[in-house]
């Protein structure tokens, strides 16, 4: 069996397909990180949802301003030519097709590109959806960062999703530690695989059928 | 003369009835109104419904008082934090309504109240459980859902800088809510660190046209200088 891409291989790709001058917003958790490997001379403007375009890096350490955060309420800075304004204002970014690229984490996505990553339906889970739904709808293009498996082995590319939805047919990409596949209208077609891997093996992990 | 200006958080919240929507600024540690929230909770209004795009974190601020059982509504977008125990104990009991919103429409749906929108249809959420019960309709070839504008009796929003005609600027994140809450709230309250002559703020530069805002207190500034929750005092 071959090995898997890390998080950090998995960030370096899906950063390496954002084009200069991209504007871009990067979910909690694990898209955050894609932000520390965008190709040296690219330029891509980070959105935040709660109120930035031009996110900078994290500050030096006992620089921070928590006045000045991202959407997962860790300090950041603000990059030359970045600007501030409300929720209304950043959510209409969103929501009225600005946003160029949005990456987020999944728990399922579907053949279809269905994407559910806001609840797992147990009974007595604390609910909290926050913007995926705005970004995962209004997005130019979402891509799905995540594992191609869970813990437990499951598949999580199925043909429907099983989780309450976020999106319907909103997923352009996914970027697992396994593959890189594009979801188009006729199904799932596979770009990139991990050296090693077999396409069967990967066509068995992956509960929809893939192109070569 | 217009003088919004008001002595203390305790004076400019004095008449917050049993009952009342209470908009509450802030995302994170930015911009929460912390001072006017601790003021509403000792004025004691009950049966509150609560609007804020979390439902508290730590003890401070909206968790005393969902802890102190003021509340019982919460409209929000992201409840669930790794410190929101007093929100997770009251879902959990049943003691407490939650009407989860996706955060756009929650921002959206809180500015129509302001600009007299009656009713608008979005993309968000269609197809999924919280369009469940809603309306909808094709535009443009894609499912919308129809939702309503959000109103408030109150709005608290932590602002920057303001003057006697409640104009206010904000400082960088800390803006979030604060602008569109204040236009949805039958009186708006806003805590400034700097109350400024008229005509001192650049009106190029105003984030909240003075109307919105029914009452300004200006309050002693807390630091925001690294350390978080724990160490804002």
């Amino acid at each position: 069996m071959s090995g898997k891409w890390t998080r950090e291989q998995m960030a370096r790709r899906v950063a390496h397909d954002i084009p200069d001058g991209a504007i871009v917003n990067l979910g909690i958790g694990l898209p955050t990180t894609v932000a520390n490997f965008i190709p040296a001379g690219r330029e891509v403007i980070l959105h935040s949802e709660n109120g930035i375009i031009g996110v900078g890096p994290a500050p030096g350490s006992g620089e921070e301003d928590y006045d000045l955060i991202n959407a997962s309420k860790q300090p950041v800075t603000l990059l030359p030519g970045g600007s501030f304004f409300h929720h209304a204002d950043s959510f209409a970014m969103m929501r009225g097709g600005h946003i160029d690229i949005c990456v987020l984490g999944a728990f399922q996505v579907s053949a279809k590109g269905d994407l559910a990553n806001w609840h797992t339906g147990a009974p007595d889970a604390i609910p909290a959806v926050g913007g995926a739904m705005d970004l995962a709808t209004g997005a130019k293009r979402t891509f799905v960062m995540m594992e191609h498996l869970t813990k437990a082995g499951e598949r999580k590319i199925v043909p429907t999703c099983s989780y309450p939805l976020t999106g319907i047919a909103c997923v352009s990409r996914i970027y697992t530690d396994l593959a890189v596949i594009d979801v188009t209208a006729a199904g799932l077609k596979l770009i990139d695989k991990v050296a090693g891997l077999s396409f069967e093996d990967l066509q068995r992990a992956t509960g929809a059928p893939l192109m070569p | 003369m217009i003088d919004k200006i008001v002595a203390s958080c305790e004076a400019a919240l004095a008449d917050v009835p049993d009952g009342a929507t209470v908009m509450i600024g802030g995302f994170g540690t930015a911009g929460l109104p912390n001072e006017l929230t601790a003021a509403l909770l000792a004025h004691g209004a009950r049966d509150l419904v609560i609007v804020n795009n979390n439902a508290g974190n730590g003890e401070a601020g909206l968790a005393a008082l969902l802890e102190a059982k003021r509340v019982r509504k919460i409209i929000c977008s992201y409840p669930r934090q790794a410190d929101s125990h007093h929100f997770d104990a009251l879902y959990r009991a049943g003691q407490i309504e939650l009407e989860l919103v996706p955060q756009g429409n929650l921002a959206e749906r809180i500015r129509a109240a302001g600009a007299g929108i009656g009713g608008f249809f979005t993309p968000t959420g269609y197809g999924t459980e919280l369009a469940k019960g809603k309306e909808t309709r094709e535009i443009g070839g894609r499912g919308h859902v129809l939702e309503m504008p959000i109103h408030a009796d109150f709005a608290l929003i932590k602002a920057e800088r303001g003057d006697r005609w409640g104009n206010l600027v904000y400082r960088m994140t800390a803006r979030n809510f604060g602008p569109v809450m204040a236009m949805a709230a039958k009186i708006t309250v806003a805590s400034v660190h700097e109350l400024v002559e008229l005509g001192c703020l650049d009106p190029e530069a105003v984030v909240t046209p003075g109307l919105f805002v029914q009452r300004v207190v200006k309050i002693a500034r807390a630091s925001t200088a690294a350390g978080g929750f724990g160490q804002v005092t």
